[in-house]
């Protein structure tokens, strides 16, 4: 049973949601290190064995829960995961991001063989292709909008990139569509085109200013290089920007649901709850928020103090001049006591976070799934959180 | 005044630059914080610096988002400063252009029309030389009158394993956009201080198979780049309460629940039987992750390095916390 199951906010049944033929697209979300893919993971395998064609898409996912699910390389190809229980007449299949190929592969669909070579050769596109920090997050978008296009999967659960911050998910679209488009493309293009000077002017700025500023800084080369980048893009552009608007208004719809991923740790809570605030401002239907590594007891109503005052009495007793009492079991039993009140700290703090978290936003429901006593990588265990998701009882771990 | 520093044991003397990374969740910033306060206990005078923008050190030393700019957030054990720095590229980039090319003005004109922004987001390797740079530059500047080093050391709150090595590896970062002229001799200048014994490169890892694994990838990748692999602090370690033997009976599932009954007994404790079924419950699960924390260990001991291990805390980080993981990293001379 879970310690202080009162003052519960609303329950997040995963069922329901994974259930209902409604649900095509479910977004997990959260700062690194919280179990997102995990949960991505267990929520794809729960939704197949209930019966769904599901496909989960993972980004740089850790090695072994990665051939857990049958995957080995990046190669943006869903494949059948060996394993889920297909009796319900659901499948299961999982990819991982390839960032750089599909970026390759939206070029060559934008543009012209000559001027895709062109693109590909250059220093700048290699840089935003491979290593670029919103680059994954605009091509996991892409790649949604791509199997959700293709129809072949009635859900499709996506795992966000491990960003530098929750919010860079949501922004990189943008932040992308702002570098190939608008003033810079013009002050780069400028010796092409006449109207670019005219801005220029108009900002009271020199090209040559700028050129000089770039060629003193960076060389010539990489100046030429810039416009050459800018000016091929530019004519790919176009269908980019559209795209991005698309999966946008994607994310939007009724069948989408984002769930916050966290641990019931101050920063990751805190990153939850800017995910939470920035969802409500973009419009974006949110299912709840999944607090992973909850730490249970099996002995709740023996209080932390207690235990520890029970402890430091079988320390005396064993050093103290009570020391001719049988020691039998004391050591043990102190052990014990010692460890449960460093749970019962730990289960304590953990609710206090959680109280933090769902006093300001009182709406959001929320499932718990217990802290593992192993790491998970393997079927049984996804099987097990999956089962803590819906809300049926997983085991008490550590 | 500043007085220069006594000498002490530590595995990094001679370290001037302590680059700290780790997965996400290891608790990475909460180290390099706590490296930085032991590095300055003992009047010293330690910079932490702060690069990927999500004002983690203020939070933690419970100080207003702090400015691009050097500010004193603790004073150590023993008395030495912590100074912290949060390092904005495009600041960064201003800062350079001032300082070498008197651009200052122009280099506000270009951040309007979003030059800055799309220099420091896409050229290849600029941002990570920039913020590199700095740190190097705090590695490097003596007072002018004295002709001392200003910092004593410098601790980076560097991006996760994943990225480690790229995000260090300047020189070849660079090489995509500049063969030549001011943006290489830069790059040449920061790789001088990052490639040699003056950079020691920390994990922070927790005893989990998935953090363990990025970590020994991470220095793999690190060393076939050439670069100083430093230490792998440990952190969230639990402190091992059972004999042995209790430990290897828990494991395998076989509490003796007697044994309790008859501890709880003396303890004074109410319905022993039953609070020693609980409490059994509980050794067999903190059995079981001690022994799979123990695989944990061995791996990681087989990269050779020197580990350090921070304890678990049971409650919220804090600065008394913090002070408290600062004197552990003392004690064993990681600091």
């Amino acid at each position: 049973m879970a310690v202080g199951a009162q003052a519960e906010p609303a329950a997040l049944d995963a069922d329901a949601l994974i259930d209902d033929p409604r649900t095509r697209i479910i977004v997990c979300c959260g700062s690194g290190g919280v179990g997102k893919t995990t949960t991505a993971a267990a929520l794809g395998l729960r939704a197949a064995e209930r019966g769904r064609d599901a496909v989960v898409l993972t980004v740089d996912p850790a090695r072994r829960l990665a051939q857990s699910m049958g995957l080995t390389e990046l190669d943006n190809i869903p494949r059948p995961v060996p394993g889920a229980d297909t009796a319900a007449g659901g499948t299961l299949h999982a990819m991982m991001l390839d960032m750089k190929r599909t970026f390759d592969e939206i070029v060559e669909a934008h543009a012209d063989p000559d001027r895709a070579r062109q693109i590909f050769a250059n220093p700048f596109y290699k840089s935003l292709s491979s290593s670029f920090s919103g680059t994954q997050e605009y091509m996991a978008m892409e790649k949604l909008g791509q199997l959700r296009q293709s129809d072949e999967w009635d859900l499709i659960i996506v795992d966000t990139p491990p960003s530098r911050s929750a919010l860079d998910f949501l922004d990189a679209p943008k932040r992308l569509g702002r570098f190939l488009d608008g003033r810079l493309i013009k002050i780069l293009t400028a010796p092409a085109k006449a109207g670019g000077r005219a801005y220029l002017r108009l900002l009271g700025a020199g090209f040559g200013m700028f050129t000089g500023v770039v060629t003193k800084v960076l060389g010539a080369q990489v100046l030429k290089d810039m416009q050459t980048f800018v000016t091929a893009f530019d004519a790919v552009f176009g269908g980019f920007q559209e795209r991005a608007e698309q999966t946008y208004r994607l994310l939007q719809t009724q069948g989408t649901a984002f769930v916050v991923v966290a641990a019931p740790e101050r920063d990751a809570l805190r990153e939850a709850s800017y995910f939470v605030e920035r969802l409500d401002r973009e419009r974006m239907p949110l299912a709840g928020l999944v607090l992973n590594r909850v730490h249970r007891s099996a002995l709740p109503e023996l209080s932390a103090a207690r235990s520890l005052a029970a402890a430091e009495t079988l320390a005396q007793g064993r050093t103290g001049s009570a020391a001719a009492e049988p020691a039998e079991g004391r050591g043990l039993t102190e052990a014990a006591l010692r460890l449960h009140a460093d749970r019962m700290r730990t289960i304590a703090r953990e609710r206090r976070l959680r109280e933090h978290f769902t006093s300001a936003h009182p709406a959001i429901a929320v499932a718990e799934v217990p802290a593992q006593p192993e790491d998970v990588h393997d079927l049984a265990a996804l099987r097990r959180i999956g089962a803590a998701l819906g809300g049926g009882s997983a085991e008490a771990g550590d | 005044m500043h007085t220069p520093p006594r000498a002490r044991d530590s595995d990094w003397e001679g370290v001037r630059l302590h680059v700290v990374t780790g997965k996400g969740g290891t608790g990475k910033t909460t180290a390099a914080a706590a490296l930085a306060l032991g590095l300055a206990s003992g009047g010293r005078k330690v910079l932490l610096i702060e690069v990927e923008g999500r004002q983690g050190i203020a939070q933690l030393f419970d100080v207003p988002p702090l400015p691009y700019e050097e500010r004193k957030v603790a004073v150590a054990p023993g008395g030495g400063d912590v100074f912290a720095l949060v390092v904005d590229p495009e600041e960064a980039l201003l800062d350079y252009l001032a300082m070498f090319y008197n651009l200052r003005q122009a280099g506000r004109a270009l951040t309007r029309l979003g030059v800055m922004d799309f220099a420091t987001t896409i050229a290849p390797g600029l941002r990570d030389v920039l913020l590199t740079g700095k740190a190097t530059e705090a590695v490097r500047r003596r007072d002018k009158r004295t002709g001392r080093f200003v910092y004593d050391a410098v601790v980076m709150d560097a991006p996760p394993t994943g990225r480690i090595t790229r995000f260090l590896n300047v020189n070849t970062e660079v090489a995509g956009i500049a063969r030549v002229g001011p943006i290489r001799n830069h790059a040449d200048a920061v790789m001088k201080v990052i490639g040699s014994p003056q950079t020691a490169v920390h994990f922070v890892t927790l005893l989990e198979d998935m953090p363990a694994q990025e970590t020994l990838d991470g220095i793999e990748e690190l060393r076939a780049a050439g670069l100083p692999a430093g230490g792998i602090i440990v952190n969230m370690v639990r402190s091992p309460l059972l004999s042995d033997d209790d430990m290897a009976a828990a494991a395998g599932g076989g509490v003796d629940t007697a044994r309790l009954v008859l501890g709880l007994k003396a303890a004074g404790l109410d319905e022993p039987e039953r609070t020693a079924e609980g409490l059994s419950a509980e050794l067999v699960g903190h059995a079981r992750r001690v022994a799979l924390e123990r695989n944990v260990r061995e791996v990681l001991e087989r990269a050779g390095l020197p580990c350090y291990e921070l304890p678990l805390l049971p409650d919220d980080m804090d600065l008394a916390g913090l002070y408290r993981l600062a004197g552990e990293l003392r004690e064993q001379e990681a600091a």
